[in-house]
């Protein structure tokens, strides 16, 4: 055996192994981390090399061999680019925004939501209510008006993303920690005393992090689409940076004249990669949540 | 008492609803909302002598919980004064004392379930210095003996082990903080008949090892007679009698003592028996809302005029035995 | 002599888990009288509550009745159809949870939770309903029942609530009523109120009983016969007060040795070491055999129950030798 049983990880990723589908999609999500973090090294080309671009290659079809004496295997798009070169570095840029936000979302969220189920009183009030407006909005509506306010850019659009995203985690982290809170072991770690930070940091968090992870797969994916969506309507990225968002839009005037693949296959990518985390998601929630446990 | 140990004066604690905003536009649009705060303890004043166990038994709700975690320093009363040898437990709402630990019901959650045993036990003492991180293990190795652990079970975690071996692990948490009192609040309560002798016995066995001063909480009338040397009976956030254990057991002088004291089921060893069943009639007043004078007096079979309008304070009756009831004291006058 | 109204033959409930068989209830037999109380006994682990489910056919997957049989009044319960088990459960048989709020609907009025139950198997109209369930809830002990139909579970105390369960259960007169730890999570001044009134009930209408328990004190004042299980296994019967002066297997022994009340006050009591053993990893032969004092090494082979006028153990080396 692998994992130890008798460690919490080790009966979790037993329990993880025994369902296929979601080994099939943890290992695509595995494999597309791979693919991206090694773009420069697999792409047939960099995509976003001027130089090595060629109008004579521009919207080929899939297959085409094009100037660069290499088989384009899913076309180029209007500028000559090679499709498959771009996905990958969309993959990249892609996968980059969402972890990132859905990194510092986490921090962010988890912090306010377990201290304010903590201290409780004012605290919570004020945080919770802030949380609770936020969460009444749409965050796409949320996103376009902070990247309208911020103006573009990476920083700006992950902040944006941040600002919508956070929400989520300190709702979780504060249901989380509400109930952590009043159990024997935080009242025992009160009774022998041990110090605040220590039981917040020590106790509390490790057993809040359960629901957040859960979360964190979700928001991860949500976050991609989000930025996708954003890029796609112009308002992400700059053009220097392409995602999967702006490669579908890029291609979108040319669907109706038959040249499907320039929008289509970023499309199928984006797809993939936000299904296989959801479906891991959706197994770690399973797996996760005490009324479903077997 | 000039021998008082733990001494705990006219404690008090009530539990007030929280009102929150949503509350207060309701309270304001008319609405009826329950603003009544719960009585957990009223006025109640116990000392506990160095070496002793002293017992607290009732029914659910009857506050001795609540009386626990306020001898145990991790709750503040509403009124009154709590202290062990005349230095607070609490102080600016955080507990002042490392003297008192405090070995929890549950074992399944009194115990992190993400942290190892060995952890576990040995985060207190190394927090406050009782042993250092290096000779931690030894440590904890002596502790996990005491209360007959296997030592190598140090890197499980809590969900590797059965009840008792947990409640096993809380005592020596709580016992490796080198505490002077002991509060022990249902320790047994959610464990197997034969696991629960085991633990009884460690608990004794280290009680006289350790010469430990000790507040054991049950609702279990039996254990409570088999561990402890005094025993106070709550009935609603009140003693309603206290005294030396076996004296309470065979002359209660308290109607609910008494009342009680029956209706515990009896091994029967006859055949063809009959048992009758004394239960006491009704049902046990709500804290929220207690009645007026005796807080006994709508289940008593001796109720008086005099029951309804005041609440009878602890009477001395004989020796050590103090009982709230009228009925001690009208013997007394004649 | 009368009919036995409930017959159990070599039952057998195990549970098909990922980490192997558990073997919940492992060859149980017993018979039960109209009238009649059955005390059952054991700890945690050892199959109790799996007989009392298995009786009225509520074992869920991954658990099933692998073999033996149930007969209610000689009609075999392992052969029926679902539909056909929902048409005697309530009726004939019916279950009495620990917790009330198992059988308690918090939605509903205990009003209407009673006419539910009622007309699930009674063509009645909702006015002679009504009356039905008034006495129902007198029956049981609760004071102004007719203006307590219209109150919902949450409104009720514990042991109100647990009445209420115990008159739903009562309401068509069944056969048998299946009693699992029913007072264990009250206070003593209620679970008398609650003992007395069951066994009036079983006594008046000739309803059997069956009281799982783990407290010997209970079931002893309660029961006339008694079983005592140990990992899925009966280990000793017969009549309560014979086994219980004089128990034949050391568990039996070992368990009323723990009492407080067998040790003098402030005495180390008498235990048994160790803890049950995971039903997924039995020793073969007896299942005691490692706690056990008396354990020899013929305890590893299989033990057969041996009858001894009406009482029987299972056990290779009773205490006070064998007859």
């Amino acid at each position: 055996m692998i994992f130890a049983s008798h460690t919490p990880f080790g009966r979790f990723a037993r329990q993880f192994l025994e369902s296929k589908i979601a080994v099939g999609a943890f290992l695509v999500v595995v494999l597309i981390l791979i693919v991206a973090i090694l773009a420069p090294f697999i792409a047939p080309q960099d995509p976003y090399n001027q130089a090595t671009l060629s109008l004579l290659d521009a919207r080929r079809a899939p297959g085409h061999v094009g100037s660069g004496g290499y088989s384009h295997w899913l076309g180029t798009d209007a500028q000559g680019r090679d499709l498959f070169s771009a996905i990958l570095y969309g993959l990249r840029i892609s996968l980059k925004m969402g972890l990132l936000a859905g990194a510092i979302g986490l921090a962010i969220g988890a912090t306010l939501g377990i201290l304010a189920a903590y201290i409780g009183g004012r605290v919570e009030a004020v945080i919770m209510r802030i949380v609770d407006l936020q969460l009444s909005f749409p965050p796409i509506l949320l996103a376009l008006v902070l990247v309208a306010l911020l103006g573009q850019g990476e920083t700006q659009l992950i902040a944006a993303l941040i600002a919508a995203q956070y929400a989520y985690f300190a709702r979780t982290a504060f249901g989380a920690a509400s109930a952590e809170r009043s159990k024997d072991y935080i009242e025992a770690a009160n009774a022998t005393p041990l110090s605040q930070v220590r039981i917040v940091f020590r106790h509390l968090l490790p057993n809040c992090m359960p629901p957040l992870i859960v979360v964190a797969t979700v928001q991860v994916a949500n976050s991609i689409a989000l930025e996708a969506t954003l890029s796609f309507l112009g308002l992400g990225l700059p053009v220097t940076e392409p995602s999967l968002g702006m490669l579908i839009s890029n291609g979108f005037p040319y669907m109706m004249s038959g040249r499907y693949w320039i929008s289509v296959y970023p499309g199928f990518a984006l797809i993939i990669l936000i299904v296989s985390i959801n479906l891991v998601g959706d197994q770690v929630r399973d797996q996760l949540n005490p009324r479903l446990r077997r | 008492m000039s021998d008082a140990f733990l001494s705990l004066d006219t404690i008090s604690k009530r539990f007030s609803p929280k009102i929150t905003l949503g509350d207060r536009i309701a309270l304001k649009l008319g609405a009826s909302v329950d603003t009544r705060s719960v009585h957990a303890v009223e006025q109640v004043s116990l000392t506990v002598r160095k070496g002793e166990t002293l017992g607290l038994v009732g029914e659910s709700g009857c506050g001795k919980s609540t009386l626990g975690r306020i001898a145990a320093g991790i709750l503040e009363p509403t009124e009154g004064n709590a202290t062990l040898e005349n230095k607070p437990l609490m102080e600016e709402g955080r507990k002042a004392t490392l003297r008192v630990q405090t070995v929890f019901q549950d074992p399944f959650a009194s115990l992190d379930p993400r942290m190892r045993i060995g952890d576990i036990i040995a985060e207190g003492p190394i927090v406050h210095g009782l042993t250092t991180k290096n000779e931690a293990p030894s440590y904890v190795k002596g502790w996990m003996e005491r209360v007959g652990l296997d030592p190598s079970f140090v890197d499980r975690y809590p969900h590797q082990f059965s009840g008792g071996q947990r409640q096993r692990v809380a005592i020596a948490r709580a016992l490796a903080m080198q505490p002077d009192l002991l509060i022990c609040d249902e320790p047994v309560a959610s464990l197997d008949v034969s696991i629960q002798a085991q633990i009884i016995n460690v608990f004794l066995k280290l009680r006289e090892e350790l010469k430990i001063t000790c507040v054991f909480i049950s609702h279990d009338l039996g254990v409570i007679r088999h561990v402890s040397n005094r025993v106070a009976v709550m009935y609603l956030g009140r003693i309603v009698e206290i005294g030396e254990t076996e004296t309470v057991y065979q002359n209660p002088k308290h109607p609910y003592t008494q009342a009680l004291l029956d209706s515990v089921p009896k091994l029967v060893l006859e055949d063809d028996t009959l048992v009758e069943f004394t239960a006491i009639s009704g049902e046990i007043p709500s804290p929220l809302d207690p009645p007026k004078g005796c807080s006994f007096n709508p289940r008593c079979d001796h109720v008086m005029e005099r029951c309804l309008r005041e609440v009878p304070g602890l009477i001395p009756v004989d020796g050590e035995q103090e009982a709230a009831c009228f009925l001690n004291q009208k013997e007394e006058t004649e | 002599m009368t009919e036995p109204i409930l017959e159990v033959t070599d039952l057998c409930t195990h549970f098909f888990t990922q980490d192997g068989v558990v073997k919940a209830v492992d060859g149980v037999s017993f018979s039960l009288k109209p009238g009649q109380i059955l005390g059952l006994v054991g700890e945690s682990g050892s199959g109790k509550t799996v007989t009392g489910f298995s009786l009225l056919g509520l074992v869920d997957p991954p658990g099933r009745i692998v073999s033996g049989s149930v007969k209610l009044a000689g009609e075999d319960m392992a052969k029926l159809s679902q539909k056909q088990l929902r048409q005697l459960r309530g009726r004939r048989i019916s279950m009495v949870f620990q917790d009330p709020m198992m059988t308690l609907n918090p939605v509903l009025t205990v009003g209407e939770q009673i006419d539910l139950a009622i007309r699930a198997h009674n063509k009645m109209n909702k006015t002679q309903a009504r009356e039905l369930a008034t006495a129902a809830l007198t029956r049981v002990g609760i004071p102004d029942a007719e203006t307590r139909l219209d109150s919902y579970p949450h409104e009720f105390s514990g042991g109100m609530r647990q009445r209420v369960a115990v008159a739903i259960a009562m309401i068509h007169s069944p056969d048998i009523i299946v009693a699992d730890e029913p007072t264990t999570a009250l206070d003593v001044s209620i679970q008398a109120q609650i003992l007395h009134e069951m066994r009036n009930l079983a006594r008046e209408s000739g309803t059997a009983l069956i009281w799982i328990s783990h407290d010997l004190a209970t079931v002893s004042s309660l029961a006339e016969r008694l079983m005592v299980m140990y990992a899925g296994k009966i280990v000793e019967e017969g009549p309560t007060a014979a086994v219980l002066r004089n128990p034949r297997h050391p568990y039996t022994q070992g368990l009323l040795n723990s009492l407080p009340a067998m040790a003098e006050p402030g005495h180390p009591l008498q235990q048994i070491s160790g803890s049950t053993p995971s039903l997924l990893a039995l020793p073969p032969g007896c299942p005691f055999a490692q706690r056990c004092p008396n354990a020899q090494s013929a305890c590893e082979e299989e033990v057969p129950l041996v009858q001894e006028g009406e009482s029987a153990y299972r056990c290779h080396f009773p205490i006070g030798g064998t007859a």
